[in-house]
């Protein structure tokens, strides 16, 4: 699979800008527009700073390196204008806002989507009937969709929003971190049904996680280990096998 | 006793342009609040029930001037609910502006007028109310108030009310100085809905006496004015009989100063008292809430909801309190403020208090300030909520729990769209 480059990051270099520690020391990455990349790695490589980086956080500061999504420089944006240019992180740990509702938070969110690109508002009429038919795939009752964002879900119906979000707004690059942390099976199966679901020629997936499980569902053209802010390892999905067998000792020593 | 002659001296200088009118049950009950005023002067900067907020200019001669509102485009409060319309204009009631008051279910009079007739229900509630909560806590504004009110109006529901009355305040001089007073009556059952919009004055002093009987349902909701340099100081004080409901909202934007008390006797048994407020405010403002809840009966359930939005130097301040007597058992209690602040010169001072003397109650209260929720900022914007769109809906969901306190949806929508109306005008 080699289609036209996607997402493209080159020599990224990101410190924290609170104190002097360096997290990322030039990554380099390449993700092609359809292709699903995984990245794997230990605790404390960088993958989540990656993907805050990648959605414009505060507390980073890239000191060297790009990062551009179909040529345009994603650094430079705010994170609303990252999301309109089609960027979508599924976070780990998913924030409860209380007082805004799911449907309010939804329907706001695709219309300044759609708005800062352009794009005619979505009616209340039309906007119901798609949220309720992908609410149905992904097993979220109404309830949910009436209660504040992510207050009082568990775990996994937190993880299922997050999924909601990306078919509501149909990004074309979607990172997701760690999305099958605090899932039971059957919800990691939901999960990824609903990733899968999305996949198409025109929409990339960057998948961080720890383990190979959610890789059994979600099946990657890709995967790369990250260490110590780099990725020292890029290979097919063998290799997520490799490391569920074996650990990162044996990938870490080769580097060394 | 250098400050009380102090008090004096002031009082004096206040309502020596004030004209009395005597005569009638009305002139009777005036004389007695005259009195009672004499008795206590005005409240000063060193009384402690004044301690976060500065009446001098509530209590001065003459109002400070306040420069009007150009509302351009922006709707007047409620103007998309159908109501029965009481004009105001600088205090003095405008019949022309005004509806036909009649309407089943209630009746309405102009103060002025109940006031030269021999009986009248309101004589057992005209400064009754207002000088039953002068214990423990003294309220002279309230007391010159029902001596001076120039106008008012008195409503009593005898039924389930057709429509909202709708008291309308329009600010027409700069330096108008108006005293209102109303009363309602809500009678055994009844039900009635009271609006108030509009900034009234230069200087408004409002008291309005609310009295439910048996099973009777009170709702309130208010916008206090868009004048940036207004003040007003307004005073409900509310008694309940067994089984009545009593619900108050206010949305308070702009302003330079506002003391918005509420005094409410939880009288009967099961009865329920529920009193909210949202307040924003940008520059120099000052927004106080002074609540005092007494649980005198059983199974009684009291909520205060204060939340106050403050950036540019505002200031927030709230001061409620819960008395629970004794034999009050039963006694469902909550009271919470919470103010957002937007940056760090504004400022929110709070004292709340509990008093209870029952022994089987359930009463909780919490105070906090705090600033906007980044991680919170962060998400929304992460799904492409510019972000100023996003601050507004994280200040909207700050005051939600306050607004939540309406029970008519389309009130609670025209309050919201307020909200979002004065968010705009000033952004972040």
């Amino acid at each position: 699979m080699t289609g036209q480059k996607m997402l493209e990051i080159k020599n990224l270099h990101v410190k924290l800008e609170e104190e002097d520690k360096q997290i990322l020391k030039g990554v380099n990455l390449s993700i092609g527009a359809g292709e699903v990349h995984a990245i794997m790695g230990p605790n404390g490589s960088g993958k989540s700073t990656l993907s805050y980086v990648l959605s414009g956080r505060d507390g980073y500061e890239v000191t060297d390196g790009s990062a551009t999504l179909d040529g345009a420089e994603l650094l430079e944006m705010e994170p609303e204008e990252r999301a309109a240019a089609g960027l979508f992180l599924a976070f780990q740990y998913p924030v409860e806002i209380p007082g805004v509702g799911n449907m309010t938070f939804l329907r706001t969110a695709l219309n300044a989507q759609r708005k800062a690109r352009g794009e005619a508002e979505v009616s209340a009429g039309d906007f119901l009937k798609l949220v309720r038919e992908k609410a149905k795939t992904l097993k979220i009752d109404a309830d949910m969709l009436k209660r504040p964002v992510n207050v009082g879900f568990s775990g996994g119906e937190k993880k299922r929003n997050e999924i909601l979000q990306m078919a509501m707004l149909e990004p074309r690059m979607c990172i997701l971190d760690e999305t099958d942390s605090g899932l039971d099976v059957d919800a990691m199966k939901l999960v990824s049904e609903g990733v899968n679901a999305l996949r198409s020629a025109g929409r990339s997936f960057l998948v961080i996680t720890h383990y190979q499980r959610l890789l059994d569902h979600i099946k990657p053209d890709v995967v790369h280990i990250m260490a110590a802010g780099r990725i020292i390892k890029t290979g097919g999905p063998e290799l997520a096998l490799e490391v569920e067998n074996n650990g990162y000792a044996d990938l870490l020593a080769e580097v060394v | 006793m250098a400050v009380a002659a102090a008090k004096q001296d002031a009082l004096a200088a206040r309502i020596a342009g004030l004209s009395f009118a005597p005569g009638g049950w009305l002139g009777a009950a005036r004389a007695g609040a005259l009195a009672r005023l004499s008795a206590m002067g005005l409240p000063g900067k060193r009384d402690e029930y004044w301690r976060y907020t500065d009446p001098s200019t509530l209590t001065v001669a003459a109002a400070p001037k306040a420069a009007l509102f150009k509302a351009d485009d922006e709707p007047m409060t409620f103007h998309g609910i159908d109501r029965l319309k009481l004009v105001f204009v600088d205090g003095v009631f405008d019949p022309a502006q005004s509806d036909d008051p009649a309407m089943a279910g209630v009746e309405i009079e102009r103060l002025g007028d109940a006031g030269a007739r021999d009986i009248h229900w309101a004589q057992g509630l005209y400064g009754v109310l207002e000088a039953r909560g002068q214990q423990p806590v003294e309220r002279p504004l309230a007391t010159l108030n029902s001596a001076f009110a120039s106008d008012g109006v008195l409503i009593r529901a005898t039924g389930k009310a057709a429509r909202p009355v709708s008291l309308i305040y329009h600010h027409a001089s700069e330096v108008s100085d108006a005293i209102l007073h109303h009363c309602v009556k809500v009678e055994d059952g009844a039900e009635i809905t009271i609006l108030e919009n509009g900034p009234a004055a230069a200087r408004f002093n409002k008291v309005m006496e609310v009295e439910v009987a048996k099973g009777g349902r009170f709702h309130h909701i208010r916008s206090q004015g868009r004048d940036h340099e207004r003040r007003a100081v307004t005073h409900i004080f509310a008694r309940l009989a067994e089984g009545a409901l009593f619900k108050s909202f206010t949305l308070t934007a702009n302003g330079v100063l506002t003391r918005n008390e509420a005094v409410i006797e939880l009288a009967g048994d099961d009865a329920v008292a529920h009193v909210a407020g949202a307040a924003v405010g940008d520059g120099n403002f000052h927004h106080d809430d002074t609540v005092f809840v007494t649980h005198a009966g059983q199974r009684c359930e009291s909520r205060q909801v204060f939340k106050k939005v403050l950036k540019n130097g505002a200031v927030g301040v709230f001061q409620g309190k819960i008395l629970v007597k004794q034999g009050a058992q039963k006694t469902d209690g909550y009271q919470i403020s919470q103010s957002l602040l937007l940056d760090g010169d504004s400022q929110f001072l709070a004292k709340p208090e509990l008093e209870i003397y029952a022994d089987d109650v359930k009463c909780s209260h919490g105070s906090t300030s705090g600033a906007i929720d980044e991680t919170a900022l962060f998400y929304l914007r992460s799904r492409g909520v510019p972000m100023r769109q996003a601050q507004g809906l994280l200040v909207l969901a700050f005051l939600a729990e306050a607004i939540a306190e309406i029970e008519d949806e389309a009130i609670a929508e025209d309050i919201r769209a307020r909200l979002e109306g004065w968010l705009a005008r000033h952004d972040h």
